[in-house]
């Protein structure tokens, strides 16, 4: 079998993977890894939204293959010594979750667009989300999470 | 997902020798079209080919009156990219209309146009800007480029290299979107330079397509209303659970009017 190396929430990770093994799968059976979710695995609604290099990409329309040589950040790469991103605060203080199952994704696409647009206004964290579904919140408290938690970002 | 070879060449070269000889070998861009098809089993590949340590086909270069885009270039980096919003804003609105951040970080132009979905953004820029494909053997020239439903010129180990625009005096893309995918349900992008008008539409038809009527109407007069009653024949146009033919055909007048008046 292929061996994939990679940097995974600041560790170097080795693993013998099938060609086929997508990225999301990687991380969820081989490393433990189980905050990023699988919602709909046809590319549609974000729940499995990583960082690689730095860019948020749909982790299960990735070969883990792909990711070799890359640098892998995950939701449960984001909290700080025991405290949490501030993105992850803004979501829970502006109750940006209900059920919770697209809330890594969404915190992942959020910080993503935090780092890649200086000043986040509604109207753009509207069309930034639009690769991220949540069948819970209606998506008010999402946007208003997102826009706090930018603005903490940069305090 | 059936298994398959995973291959990554960092030259163009090596890829082509790789594909040689094997009927079932594919190239992968960024693997956005490529991954949920080996996932839905629609193909079984003996050999996938990543093309994304391959330095050659990425970059954007801005020189004279041509943007040409290198194939690995990312949705995203033509979106944000300073110097083709300010030689033809239309193709880096067009970029930052596709899909959506995660896909726009992946999927390539060389994907996209090799892909030739019939509701893809990228070969209506293609074939309105009058540009030119680049592949490891040739220059092929967007009239000629796309043959039909998912079909192109290109040939057996031939790769997309590079794609090529001249710069025009406007242009504009308009697109009514899918709401869940942001695919163009109906996509017009129009182009003037000089005297000539070209006008492509993505969505409507098995494959992208100039439509004569409206080039006709707007090179005599580069305004909305000089298409406002232009008859658009959809007797052959898509229709399913998004939108009727007719309802297309409504629609290629419209977003060529929004395309015209938006046109900069
Ligand atoms: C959720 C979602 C939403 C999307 N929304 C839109 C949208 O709104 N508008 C739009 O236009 N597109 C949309 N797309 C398509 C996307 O933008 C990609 O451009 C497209 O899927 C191609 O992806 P890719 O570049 O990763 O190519 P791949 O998937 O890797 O490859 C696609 C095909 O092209 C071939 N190929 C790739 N590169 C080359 C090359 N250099 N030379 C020759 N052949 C090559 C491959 O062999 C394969 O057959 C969407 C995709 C997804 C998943
Ligand atoms: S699980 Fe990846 S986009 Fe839905
Ligand atoms: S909180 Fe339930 S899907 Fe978003």
């Amino acid at each position: 079998m292929p061996t994939v190396s990679l940097e995974v929430n600041g560790k170097p990770v080795k693993a013998e993977v099938e060609a086929r093994t997508l990225l999301v799968q990687l991380l969820r059976y081989d490393l433990g890894l189980t905050g990023t979710h699988v919602g709909c695995d046809t590319s549609q609604c974000g729940a499995c939204v990583i960082h690689v290099d730095g860019r948020a990409v749909k982790s299960c329309t990735m070969l883990a293959l792909q990711a070799g040589g890359t640098k892998v950040v995950t939701i449960e790469g984001l909290a700080r010594d025991g405290k949490l991103h501030p993105m992850q605060a803004a979501f829970k203080e502006h109750h940006g979750l209900q059920c919770g199952f697209c809330t890594p994704g969404m915190i992942m696409a959020a910080v993503d667009m935090a780092n890649r647009i200086p000043n986040l206004d509604e109207k753009t964290v509207r069309h930034e989300l639009e690769g991220n579904l949540c069948r819970c919140t209606g998506y008010h408290n999402i946007v208003q999470a997102v826009l706090a938690g930018a603005k903490a970002m940069r305090a | 997902m059936h298994d398959f070879r995973y291959h990554r060449p960092s030259s163009v070269d090596e890829a082509v020798k790789l594909l040689a000889g094997k009927s079932d070998a594919r190239v992968m861009a960024g693997g956005m079209t490529l991954i949920p098809t080996l996932k839905q089993r629609l193909a079984k590949l003996t050999d996938v080919i990543d093309l994304a340590a391959i330095k050659e086909l990425k970059g954007i270069k801005v020189e004279g009156k041509a943007v040409t885009i290198g194939a690995m270039t990312p949705h995203h980096e033509v979106a944000s990219s300073i110097a083709v919003k300010k030689a033809i804003p239309a193709l880096a609105a067009l970029a930052a209309g596709i899909g959506d951040p995660h896909v726009r970080h992946r999927g390539t132009i060389g994907g996209a146009v090799a892909n030739n979905d019939p509701t893809a953004d990228y070969t209506a820029a293609v074939l309105a800007l009058n540009a030119t494909v680049k592949t490891n053997k040739r220059s092929i020239a967007a009239d000629s480029f796309f043959k039909g439903l998912f079909e192109t010129a290109l040939g057996e180990g031939e790769l997309i290299t590079a794609v090529s625009f001249p710069v025009v005096d406007k242009a504009a893309y308009m697109k009514f979107a899918n709401p869940a995918s942001r695919y163009a349900i109906v996509g017009v992008f129009v182009a003037k330079s000089g005297a000539s008008v070209r006008t492509a539409v993505t969505g409507a038809a098995s494959c992208v397509f100039r439509c004569a009527p409206i080039e006709t109407a707007l090179a005599k007069s580069f305004a909305p209303e000089a298409i406002a009653s232009v008859m658009i024949d959809g007797k052959d146009f898509n229709s399913d659970i998004h939108a009727s033919a007719e309802y297309r055909a409504h629609l290629v007048r419209v977003m060529a009017q929004r395309a015209v008046a938006a046109a900069a």
